[in-house]
């Protein structure tokens, strides 16, 4: 059981360590182009909006988060969205789709929207 | 009307077979031609014996009767159904029910009921669905022998899901010797209700026309009676169309019956409990019948100064009522001392998450210690083969009686055990409530900004749009569709305080059901001019596009407006799930689930069916001049629709 118990452990540890490494990166150089085209064909609009402006089948994306923990829902997700593991999407891809999130245009102020009142 | 007299049962004549004429041949019509119509009957000419063969036991037939007289089988079927004041039978016509159906329309002069064409069964019930909801009572529904009722199966349990009231009349040639050779073999059974058993409340299958009659009546009764539900009817091809003779056939008069209300002793008790509470919860699940059931509930919060999250089953409260926290669903609950659930179907559901992962695990909402009370039938009508009955959840009191009935009870016993001192508490509460409530409606514009000039059109912004112009019509409005799909959006930008604006959920959850049933909700609304609106699904509206036509045939005022986003949108996110569960092909969840390639030209569809309607629409900007057109046809009298190219949710 001692043994078991270590193995799970030196697993949780590592796991720890890289995400610790995750989270000190900056967000790496990404092609907004691809970015986009990835996100409307690996599913992220489908819960996000094509215009990340979320739902009630996923929040929204529009003014992301820092890159860190972007990665970091990305591959190991909070609640119930489905994970997307380095098997699936490469770092390089997770970054070209940050770049196309970060285009997300910001949102008009409500009270100029006449018929939202 | 019944006199109470019990009627003779004399033999009713049998017809005859065509085959003696035919086999008379030339002889025979050379015979009729000669003869006045009125000696038609009478005469028996001679036909040529058929030549018996070894092991032929049929004997040669006499010649057909070709007319009645009198008053048939359906005539009186049709007495039946305006003695229950039914208004309308919904139908795609089948032969197993001609009879009924030639007595709907030339005996009672096709009014009250007035026979409304479908072109298919699922439509004739999802619309008797939808009325049923609106209009406060069933219509009936008619499918032809066997295949009609397959048909219509669907749309039966959706509506048994839903627990809404309607009479579902099915024909069958229940004499083997009366069937013609193939198609009505086909279309008939020993027990035809089996298709349809588990998930109706109760069938009949009568045996002559007074078995009908109270048969009839026995249906309308139950399907009307807490927990409501769908019944299932069979109308005997003989005994529609042979002619009534010496017999005194009487139609029970329908009971006037309450509905079932909970014990007193318990809802005291409840009372007890909800007025010692810190923080009482009301979930109102399938409260409202009738237009008490809104009254009632925002009632018995403001006398607890309880909040109340509506689950949308049904309109059960008040949107911008200050004690609706809807908006703030999860919390409320996890905060409560006391939770209330009215009318429940999935209490578990409401008191659990449940994750879409990998072994399904799920987690409380509400604290160790919440005190739970369950009011309500629904989970009293349950059967054991289909599992709509959710887990068996457990709770510190269960109420059974119908939750709008008992209502006034409860309050009533509430105010009982409030005490000055107590009053003071519950103001004090009341008061912290309606300052969280002030500040939903900003953060609701705040998300319905977020995508509003984008292209697919938001659905926020589809459904602001089309509440702008909505809200000219001073509440008297229906949504008929669910809002799950549309992120709520109705319910957070609508004003709903009458308890027709919105009508819940399908509950079965069968794809079909909105349009169809939006359409038996404009069929309720059209006699009190009320605006019906469905916001519905593409693929919803492909499962059952014969019903435009029929909204059009008929003049039924509705406006769709398409929520196109060019998918079975849900199952695209499921097969989405499951690709990444097993870590491949991420990028193919879009095989088997979206509806494009081509692109179905919703507004060309409508047209074809004599549907007023434009689209596509995919520039938001267009969106306000499109509907004020269509609301312009509708409130004239008839549908339109209007395809809008949308964000998935």
């Amino acid at each position: 059981m001692s043994r078991i118990v270590w193995m799970l452990g030196v697993g949780v540890l590592s796991g720890v360590v890289g995400l610790s490494a995750a989270l000190a990166q900056n967000a790496p150089s990404g092609n907004v182009a691809n970015g986009k085209k990835l996100y409307e064909t690996v599913g992220c609009f489908q819960c996000h909006g094509y215009v990340g402006q979320g739902g009630a089948a996923g929040p929204k994306l529009i003014d992301p988060t820092p890159y860190p923990a972007f990665i970091v829902q990305l591959r190991a997700p909070r609640q119930v969205m489905p994970p997307y593991t380095e098997r699936v999407l490469t770092d390089q891809q997770v970054a070209d789709i940050y770049a196309h999130v970060k285009t997300f245009p910001m949102p008009p102020d409500p009270a100029s929207i006449t018929i939202l009142k | 009307m019944g006199t109470g007299t019990v009627s003779k049962m004399p033999k009713i004549k049998r017809r005859q077979f065509l085959a003696g004429a035919m086999a008379a041949g030339p002889a025979a019509a050379l015979a009729a031609t000669t003869k006045s119509a009125g000696a038609v009957e009478a005469a028996r000419p001679s036909v040529p014996a058929t030549p018996q063969t070894a092991g032929d036991t049929q004997a040669p037939s006499a010649l057909p009767r070709l007319t009645t007289n009198g008053k048939v089988g359906g005539d009186f079927m049709v007495d039946c159904l305006k003695s229950l004041n039914i208004d309308y039978v919904v139908s795609c016509p089948g032969s197993t029910f001609r009879g009924l159906q030639e007595s709907i329309i030339n005996y009672g002069m096709n009014s009250k009921p007035e026979f409304i064409t479908c072109l298919h069964e699922e439509i004739s019930v999802a619309m008797g669905h939808g009325y049923a909801k609106i209009a406060g009572k069933p219509l009936a529904s008619l499918v032809h022998g066997v295949v009609g009722t397959q048909h219509a199966a669907m749309a039966i349990y959706n509506c048994y899901c839903d627990q809404a009231p309607q009479i579902v009349l099915a024909g069958n040639v229940g004499q083997g010797t009366m069937r013609r050779p193939g198609v009505e073999w086909a279309h008939s059974a020993h027990d035809q209700a089996t298709i349809v058993r588990d998930y109706v409340k109760w069938d009949d299958q009568a045996t002559n026309l007074q078995d009908f009659a109270e048969g009839l009546v026995r249906a309308y009764d139950l399907s009307t009676t807490s927990p409501m539900g769908p019944v299932f009817v069979v109308a005997d091809a003989d005994q529609q169309e042979e002619e009534i003779e010496h017999e005194k056939l009487f139609i029970p008069k329908l009971r006037k019956r309450s509905q079932p209300t909970g014990d007193a002793v318990a809802l005291a008790e409840a009372a007890k409990m909800l007025v010692a509470a810190e923080n009482p919860v009301i979930i109102a699940g399938r409260v409202t019948r009738t237009a008490a059931g809104p009254k009632l509930v925002a009632q018995l919060a403001e006398t607890l100064q309880a909040a109340v999250i509506d689950d949308r089953a049904r309109m059960s409260m008040a949107n911008r009522h200050p004690l609706n926290h809807t908006e703030r669903r999860q919390a409320a609950i996890r905060g409560a001392d006391v939770v209330l659930a009215l009318e429940p179907y999935d209490l578990y559901g409401m008191l659990n998450t449940v994750s879409d992962l990998i072994g399904r695990p799920s987690q409380p909402i509400i604290r160790p210690g919440t005190k739970v009370i369950v009011l309500g039938t629904t989970d009293t009508q349950i059967k054991p083969n289909i599992t709509l009955y959710a887990r068996y959840t457990s709770a510190d009191l269960g109420i059974t009686g119908d939750a709008e009935s008992s209502l006034p009870l409860l309050i009533q016993a509430i105010e009982k055990e409030v005490t000055p001192q107590r009053r003071t508490a519950l103001a004090t509460r009341g008061q912290k409530l309606k300052e969280q409530s002030a500040g939903f409606m900003k953060a609701v514009y705040q998300q319905a900004a977020l995508a509003w000039n984008a292209s697919p059109v938001s659905t926020a912004r589809t459904c602001a749009e089309v509440w702008e112009q909505l809200k000219t019509v001073g509440g008297e409005y229906t949504m008929s569709s669910e809002a799950n799909f549309l992120s709520e959006w109705p319910y957070r930008l609508w004003n709903m305080d009458k308890h027709y604006n919105s009508m819940g959920r399908s509950v079965g959850g069968g794809v079909g059901y909105t349009c169809s049933a939006s359409l038996g909700a404009a069929l309720a609304n059209k006699e009190h001019g009320r605006i019906t609106v469905s916001l519905n699904g593409d693929g919803d509206l492909m499962m059952s596009p014969g019903v435009l036509w029929t909204a059009a045939h008929h003049k039924i005022p509705i406006l769709y407006v398409v929520h196109n986003n060019r998918a079975y949108h849900q199952e695209t996110m499921h097969l989405q799930r499951i690709a990444q569960r097993n870590q491949r092909g991420i990028d193919r969840a879009h095989i088997g689930t979206t509806i494009d390639n081509p692109n179905i030209d919703f507004a060309t569809l409508a047209k074809s069916m004599g549907v007023y309607a434009q689209g596509p629409i995919d520039n938001p900007a267009d969106l306000g001049p499109a509907i004020t057109r269509a609301l312009e046809v509708v409130k004239r009298g008839e549908p339109a629709l209007i395809d809008v190219v949308s964000q998935p949710r």
